[in-house]
């Protein structure tokens, strides 16, 4: 009797009702993310402005694009910026981590201290940077002075702006990369160690030749990650140089942004922005490729 | 043979001294920028325009900040910002835990399909829909909205991965066993598996409200009325005329005030961040 209640009341597996869990999430689901993903796309073959329906023009937009010198020139700013930013933060926060891959309250402290900047916002990490970078009066101005060299303008000189722009992102960026080694390290088991220090192996050997293959499939995954990251570098250029001198630190996201809501090119927009998915996309399908074969370290 | 382990620890010992000593000289730079500017928050402006050298001397003065408190848009600021993240967070918390709950474990149709397109939801960056959004809010004269800051947010696919994993993790015996006491699904979510969930939701609460505090593209061009700025933009806005009008000392006190309350968490919840941190990248 029981049973038969039991079997009656239990819900079906497979049943349709289950499926209410996940309602509210898809409906956001759909409505913020897959239906922007499929307008987004469609805006990108029409020509579009504040006002008015906009008219279809095909692949124009996409045509206009690769022809259009101050979006290349963002195309190769954005991979210059990514040359420049994630090989340091990947070598950096390695380093760190390796350093700090032990317990005791100082490298409990110093993990507290690298990670303090990700925490902060944009508009705070470069007004601070901002303030180093000031010509003459800046931090990195007295600097120069007390050492003996002439101080550089850097947000306003064209071959120093993007470098600046990664000087302030590697010091806002180390804190995540260094979590992800210092938790890949910590998943190296001790004995491996012990066995290389019983060989008398140098210090650098065993970096070399234990350290660095046992982690290495979480450098590639952070390399991955950093690239992807990076490659949306938008708010450190638009608030320290605004994309200047002459565009040379003006990334893709800020031509999209520049594109959609200065001009109100929103088609224009839209495809650029198709274009950095697409670039971001085979990014993440290496990062899923490397990230589903598990077990080779 | 306890000689040469010896030797081998002191050898070790120096080696780990020498990475740490490192770390400390590293740490310094890495705080050089922070200490900079609270320094200058401290010193009057008409002082700093004869040159920031003043800054290694006194007299220091509190009167930046002072004026910060008086004047300011800061306050409004920090209220949009707080409104949003938590309301951000919180959504994200119920509308995840009750989809991870139903992927993790019950049958409904099409259930592995869906899972794998919200999982493909994870590789579209904020680029690719931006554009879109701000168009389908303006159609809806939506901007300007507490709304239109916190929607766009909850379709994040990764609160829903991270809590996928997590009802996953837990023993399936539990539930099966207040099955056979005649409780309902949402009675075994709620009083039963939720509770047991509570490590992941810290980690996703941290996580996004520190994402929502932060977002920068999105309430830039959606909150362009002044009242409904966040902390973010609303002093992106205040620095377009930068140390020429408001004076070096009130740029950088406002630097640290913005800077304040989310160091005060960060200060706070360390422990949690660090292992939510740890955690996720176990995952």
């Amino acid at each position: 009797m029981t049973g038969m209640v039991n079997s009656f009341l239990k819900p079906k597996t497979g049943s349709w009702s289950n499926a209410l869990f996940i309602l509210p999430y898809l409906i956001f689901f759909i409505g913020m993310l897959v239906y922007p993903l499929i307008l987004g796309i469609e805006l990108s073959f029409y020509k579009l402005d504040l006002f008015g329906p906009g008219r279809f023009v095909g692949f124009k937009n996409y045509v206009r694009l690769f022809s259009d010198k101050i979006f290349i020139q963002s195309v190769m700013n954005t991979l210059y910026f990514v040359v420049l930013t994630v090989p340091a933060i990947v070598l950096i926060s390695l380093f760190i981590a390796i350093a700090l891959n032990q317990e005791s309250k100082t490298s409990g402290l110093l993990r507290g201290i690298f990670f303090s900047s990700s925490v902060l916002s944009v508009t705070i990490v470069t007004l601070i940077w901002r303030i180093v970078f000031i010509p003459n009066d800046g931090l990195l101005a007295n600097l120069f002075v007390g050492l003996g060299w002439e101080p550089i303008g850097f947000l306003s000189r064209p071959e120093w702006a993007l470098v600046a722009v990664a000087i302030t992102t590697i010091w806002w960026c180390i804190g995540l990369p260094m979590m992800l080694f210092l938790a890949a390290l910590q998943q190296v088991p001790k004995e491996v160690y012990e066995a290389a220090a019983l060989d008398n192996t140098s210090k650098f050997r065993t970096f070399l030749y234990i350290t660095v293959p046992s982690i290495m499939r979480t450098i590639i995954l952070t390399v991955i990650i950093e690239i992807i990251l990076q490659f949306q570098l938008f708010g450190q250029a638009q608030l320290m140089t605004n994309g200047g001198p002459n565009g040379t630190s003006r990334p893709i996201v800020m031509f999209i942004y520049d594109a959609a809501y200065k001009r109100w090119d929103i088609g224009y927009a839209a495809a650029a922005s198709q274009v950095l998915f697409a670039m971001i996309l085979v990014a993440a399908m290496a990062q899923y490729f490397f990230s589903s074969r598990k077990g080779h370290g | 043979m306890s000689d040469l382990q010896k030797t081998f620890n002191a050898e070790a010992g120096k080696n780990n001294r020498m990475l740490i000593i490192s770390a400390i000289f590293l740490a310094i730079i890495m705080l050089l920028p922070f200490m900079w500017v609270i320094g200058l928050s401290f010193k009057a402006n008409q002082e700093l325009m004869m040159g920031t050298n003043s800054v290694f001397h006194p007299p220091y003065t509190i009167k930046n900040y002072l004026s910060i408190l008086a004047a300011s848009s800061v306050f409004g600021w920090v209220v949009n910002s707080l409104i949003v993240s938590i309301g951000i967070t919180v959504g994200v918390l119920i509308l995840s835990s009750l989809a991870g709950y139903a992927f993790a474990r019950l049958e409904f149709p099409f259930r592995s399909v869906l899972f794998i397109i919200v999982l493909m939801g994870l590789a579209v960056p904020e680029q690719a829909v931006i554009i879109a959004r701000h168009q389908i809010f303006s159609g809806f004269k939506m901007h300007n909205t507490y709304t239109a800051l916190i929607v766009p947010s909850l379709a994040a696919p990764f609160g829903v991965f991270l809590m996928t994993q997590f009802f996953k993790a837990i023993p399936k015996e539990i539930d099966e066993a207040a099955l056979l006491d005649n409780a309902s699904r949402f009675k075994i979510f709620w009083k039963i598996l939720l509770p047991l969930t509570f490590p992941a939701q810290a980690t996703l609460g941290i996580f996004t409200f520190l994402a929502g505090w932060n977002d920068y593209w999105w309430p830039l061009i959606s909150a362009t009325k002044k009242g409904m700025k966040t902390l973010t933009i609303g002093l992106a806005s205040s620095q377009a005329n930068f140390a020429q009008s408001e004076g070096l000392g009130f740029l950088t006190a406002q630097a640290i005030f913005a800077a304040a309350p989310i160091l005060i968490v960060y200060i706070i919840f360390q422990k949690y961040i660090v292992t939510a941190v740890s955690g996720a990248a176990v995952k």
